[in-house]
C-alpha cells in the first residue's frame, strides 16, 4: 500500500532532520538509512517529526531501531498507527 | 557431598579462589608501578576462565553471565585492575559469541578457546571527541584483505593482548556512523604506542594511546553493524560486567569498614561504636547496589530471550541507568566507608586504607562519563513511553 502523500512526508522529515550523507531523493524504499549516515540521534528527531506530521504516537513496540531502517519500514509503521 | 561435582568449582568459585590468591597479593604492586596484573591473567588462562563466556561446543566454559559477574564481584574485591581488564576481555569475548557468525570467526573463538587468548578493545578515537557511535578511519578493502589504520587515544592493555576489537567505518565512502567492528591480530597488527597511563586508578588497565595499523582477512569483520553490536551486546555488556566490579570495590570497603567497627565494639564491649549506625546505613546501600546488578542481569536476560527487546528505547535507557547509579554508589558507599573508619582509612599505611578504592572509585563515572550517558538518556526519554 503505497501512499503518495505519506510517503511524500516521510521524505521531507527524513531531508529535515535525518542528516543523512545522500539525497532524499536518492532513497529507495529499502535504502538503509542508518547506512546512508543517519545516526541513532537523528532518528530520535526524525520519530518526533513524524510524530509532529501526522499527529500520532509511535507505540512502544515500534521505538526500536528496525523500524526506522528505511523508507518502507518507516511507512508500515506509520500506516498500521495512523491508518492512513 | 555430592563428588560428582567438578573439583575445581564453578566459574565464580575459581575466579574468586584467584582473587584471594593471586590477584589479592599482587593488587598493591599493580597499583604502584602502574603495571598490567600478568600474574592475575596467567592463573585465569590457565584454568580456561578467559574463555569462559564461548559456548561449551566452541571449547570454551559455557558459563552464563550472572556466573561471570559474581567472579567479577570476587576479583574486584581484590583487584580492580584485574577485574576491569578481565571485565572487558569478556564484554568482547561476548560481541565474538554473539555477532561472530561466519565461519573464520567461529573457528577463531575455538583458537581463542584453546590458546586463553586475550582481546582487548579499540573503540574512541582521535577526532570524534569521545563519541564512539562514529569513526574517522575506514576500512579499506581490496582482494579479500582489508587495511585499517586508527588514531585510538585508548586501548587499555593492548600490549597483552592477543588480539584488538576495533570500530571503523565500513568503507572510505561510509558515513562517519556506518560502523563495523574488525579483528585485528597478529601477525597483522602493528601497535605503536602514544603516550603514557599515569592515572588515578584503575593504574594496572595500562590504556594508553597507540596509533592502531592491521591488516587481515576480509571475513574477520563482524557480519552485524556495531551500531546494532553496541544495542544489544557491547554496551548493555559493560555496564552490567563494570558494574560488577564496581561492586566489588564497593563490598570490600564495606568489609573493611565492618571489622573496624567490629574491633571498636571488642575494645569496648556495652559501648556502641559511634560509627555503627553509619555502618547500618552504609549496608542498605550496598544491598541496595547489589540488588541493582542482579536485578539488571536478569533484565539482559529477559530482553535477550525476546530478542527485539535488546534493542528498545526501555531498555536502553535502563542500562544506561544502571551505569550511572552503580558508578555513583562505589563513590558514595567508599566514602561512607572512609568517614566510619576515619584516618584509618585515609592513611595508606593501614590495614583499614581505603587509598585505592576511593582511587579506582573515581575512574567509574569518567570511562564512558556519566554526563554523555545522561544526555543519550535525556534524548531517548523525549519519545519513551514508560514501562
Amino acid at each position: 500500500m503505497v501512499d503518495g502523500t505519506v510517503d511524500g512526508t516521510i521524505r521531507e522529515v527524513l531531508g529535515d532532520h535525518g542528516r543523512l550523507a545522500v539525497p532524499v531523493e536518492t532513497l529507495t524504499d529499502d535504502t538503509d538509512l542508518f547506512g546512508a549516515g543517519m545516526t541513532s540521534h537523528a532518528s530520535v528527531n526524525v520519530m518526533l517529526a513524524l510524530e509532529d506530521a501526522f499527529d500520532f504516537e509511535f507505540s512502544e513496540k515500534m521505538l526500536k531501531k528496525s523500524t526506522f531502517e528505511s523508507i518502507g519500514s518507516i511507512r508500515a509503521a506509520v500506516t498500521e498507527m495512523t491508518g492512513a | 557431598m555430592p563428588t560428582t561435582m567438578t573439583p575445581s568449582g564453578s566459574v565464580c568459585e575459581r575466579m574468586a579462589a584467584i582473587a584471594d590468591e593471586v590477584a589479592g597479593p599482587a593488587a598493591a604492586d599493580v597499583d604502584e608501578r602502574g603495571r598490567f596484573p600478568s600474574e592475575t591473567i596467567a592463573a585465569l588462562r590457565a584454568e580456561g576462565l578467559l574463555a569462559a563466556l564461548v559456548p561449551t561446543a566452541s571449547g570454551g566454559g559455557g558459563a552464563t553471565l550472572t556466573e561471570v559477574s559474581d567472579g567479577l564481584v570476587a576479583l574486584g574485591r581484590r583487584c580492580a585492575s584485574s577485574a576491569m581488564v578481565v571485565a572487558m576481555h569478556h564484554i568482547q569475548v561476548a560481541c565474538l559469541v554473539r555477532h561472530g557468525a561466519n565461519p573464520a570467526l567461529r573457528a577463531y573463538l575455538r583458537e581463542l578457546s584453546e590458546h586463553q587468548y586475550l582481546l582487548a578493545s579499540a573503540t574512541t578515537e582521535v577526532g570524534t571527541g569521545g563519541d564512539v557511535r562514529s569513526s574517522i578511519c575506514a576500512l579499506e578493502v581490496a582482494d579479500g584483505r582489508f587495511r585499517l589504520e586508527k588514531q585510538a587515544p585508548v586501548i587499555s592493555y593492548a600490549d597483552d593482548a592477543d588480539a584488538v576489537l576495533v570500530t571503523a567505518r565500513r568503507s572510505a565512502e561510509s558515513p562517519v556512523s556506518d560502523q563495523v567492528i574488525v579483528l585485528c591480530r597478529p601477525p597483522g597488527l602493528e601497535l605503536e604506542q602514544v603516550g603514557e597511563w599515569n592515572a588515578l586508578g584503575f593504574r594496572g588497565t595500562c590504556s594508553t594511546g597507540f596509533v592502531l595499523r592491521a591488516t587481515g582477512e576480509e571475513d574477520l569483520v563482524l557480519t552485524e553493524s556495531y551500531g546494532d553490536i553496541s544495542t544489544r551486546t557491547m554496551l548493555p555488556l559493560a555496564h552490567l560486567l563494570w558494574s560488577s566490579v564496581w561492586l566489588g570495590i564497593a563490598g570490600d570497603a564495606v568489609d573493611l569498614a565492618r571489622r573496624y567497627v567490629q574491633a571498636e565494639a571488642r575494645r569496648k564491649p556495652g559501648t556502641t561504636p559511634a560509627a555503627s549506625v553509619r555502618l547500618a546505613e552504609t549496608v542498605v546501600l550496598h544491598q541496595q547496589f547489589v540488588d541493582m546488578v542482579r536485578s539488571s542481569l536478569a533484565r539482559f536476560e529477559e530482553a535477550d530471550a525476546e530478542g527485539d527487546r535488546l534493542s528498545s528505547i526501555g531498555f536502553g535507557i535502563g542500562m544506561n541507568a544502571l551505569k550511572v547509579s552503580s558508578s555513583n554508589l562505589v563513590v558514595d558507599i567508599v566514602r561512607e566507608c572512609m568517614l566510619i573508619c576515619g584516618l584509618a582509612s585515609y592513611r595508606l599505611d593501614s590495614p583499614y586504607s581505603l587509598g585505592r578504592h576511593l582511587r579506582d572509585a573515581m575512574g567509574a563515572a569518567l570511562m564512558v562519563n556519566n554526563d554523555r550517558i545522561m544526555a543519550n538518556n535525556a534524548q531517548m526519554l523525549l519519545v519513551h513511553r514508560g514501562e
